[in-house]
């Protein structure tokens, strides 16, 4: 699961946490995380992001507040989170014990020419989760600790983040489709059944 | 000078806010988002009072956006409360109510609009229609007590039922302008 760097490979790390998935509902940060758990499979019940930078751990949220029953896992990018980085305290504040956000953290912007972010220069999103509230909470470095990050995104006891230090390397691209209406359409036909369409 | 002179609300016995409230139950909302307004305490009130609803207070007025996102896709309603000020907040973050033809209903109350008393409202408040249909959402405005109800109803319906974002803006002359003591 190591990159030639001896990071995490971020698509192998995306392939644990989706392994015999279940009832899991995922949501995923435009960019790369959005290639990355379609590289894995296209899914009813994954939502991949083309935009709303900063609004992937918000759109977890409401999922998860509206499915308390199923577990939610919403997997980002550092710049994505960073974005959006007061909604840490605002899921805090709501604490739904089924909602798990995993950081791909590459410490760049892969997706726009690979510049920095500002976890290459210090920025621990553990401790701003840990600051906003959250107490759940994992750094994940090693191949060793994944199957204990997978264990906690399904275990319901959250609300969970995590970080996990990525390799930086752009992989290549696995689109998942474009058009945002069936996105969503699908998951709520996945979820509520044909009356999904009626609402 | 008291607090009182310094917010932007209703008249004690302006009866609005309690009939968005019912409307809110009527159109089966469960999730209310909001960054607090003056103009909005009284509806505020009313739903942390009320267990079926699920107040989420935001850091900033566009996680509201990706909230009504993720509990559409979820199969739950819901509607985002704010002032003026945070519809500019919200701007990039509608693009997913167009991407995803999501229904994002929002009722703001309007500062910047009409007797206005502080400089730093006004540029939003001018903008703010503008910016929101700018972004594909359909506006109405209510200048008048008795026309909140009805333009909020039809905000909603127009959301839910033609999934969309649509917005009331509550005019500040059914508020009343916040005067800092200086009226
Ligand atoms: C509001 C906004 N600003 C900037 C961009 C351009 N943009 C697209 S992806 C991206 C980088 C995302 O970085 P990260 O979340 O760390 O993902 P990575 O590709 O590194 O895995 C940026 C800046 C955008 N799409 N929207
Ligand atoms: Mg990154």
């Amino acid at each position: 699961m190591r990159a030639a760097s001896g990071k995490l490979d971020r698509r192998e790390l995306v392939r644990a946490l989706l392994a015999d998935r279940g009832e899991l509902l995922v949501v995923a940060g435009l960019g790369a995380p959005a290639w990355d758990i379609t590289a894995v499979g296209d899914h009813p019940c994954n939502f991949p992001l083309w935009g709303g930078m900063g609004g992937a751990a918000m759109i977890g949220l409401g999922l998860a507040l509206a499915q308390p029953a199923r577990p939610v896992l919403v997997i980002t990018g550092d710049g994505e989170m960073l974005m959006g980085v007061g909604s840490l305290a605002s899921i805090a504040q709501q604490a739904p014990p089924n909602l798990a956000i995993v950081v791909q953290d590459n410490e760049h912007y892969g997706e726009t020419g690979m510049q920095q972010t500002a976890t290459a220069h210090g920025t621990d999103l553990v401790t701003m989760a840990e600051g906003a509230g959250i107490k759940a909470t994992m750094r994940v470095t090693a191949p060793e600790q994944v199957p204990a990050l997978v264990a906690a995104t399904r275990a319901k006891a959250g609300p969970f983040f995590a970080v996990a230090k990525v390799d930086a390397a752009n992989l290549p691209l696995v689109l998942p489709p474009r058009e945002g209406a069936i996105l969503q359409a699908r998951m709520r036909e996945a979820l509520l059944g044909p009356a999904a369409h009626l609402a | 000078m008291d607090r009182q002179a310094m917010e932007t609300a209703p008249d004690a016995a302006a009866d609005w806010p309690d009939r968005i409230y019912a409307l809110l139950k009527r159109h089966s909302i469960r999730q209310v988002a909001l960054v607090p307004d003056a103009g909005h305490a009284r509806l505020i009130r009313r739903c942390l009072a009320d267990n079926d609803l699920r107040v989420v207070t935001l850091t900033t007025e566009e996680e509201g956006i990706a909230l009504m996102q993720g509990a559409w896709l979820g199969g739950q309603r819901g509607v985002l409360l704010m002032q003026s000020s945070g519809v500019g907040n919200c701007i990039n973050m509608l693009s997913l109510a167009t991407i995803h033809r999501c229904p994002m209903p929002m009722i703001v109350t309007m500062r910047g609009d009409f007797g206005e008393f502080n400089p730093a409202q006004v540029p939003m408040g001018q903008a703010t229609q503008t910016v929101l249909e700018a972004m594909g959402t359909l506006v109405h405005r209510a200048d008048r007590a008795e026309d909140v109800e009805p333009t909020v109803e039809a905000t909603l319906k127009l959301a839910f039922h033609t999934y969309r974002p649509a917005a009331t803006l509550i005019g500040q002359r059914v508020l009343g302008a916040k005067t800092f003591g200086k009226d």
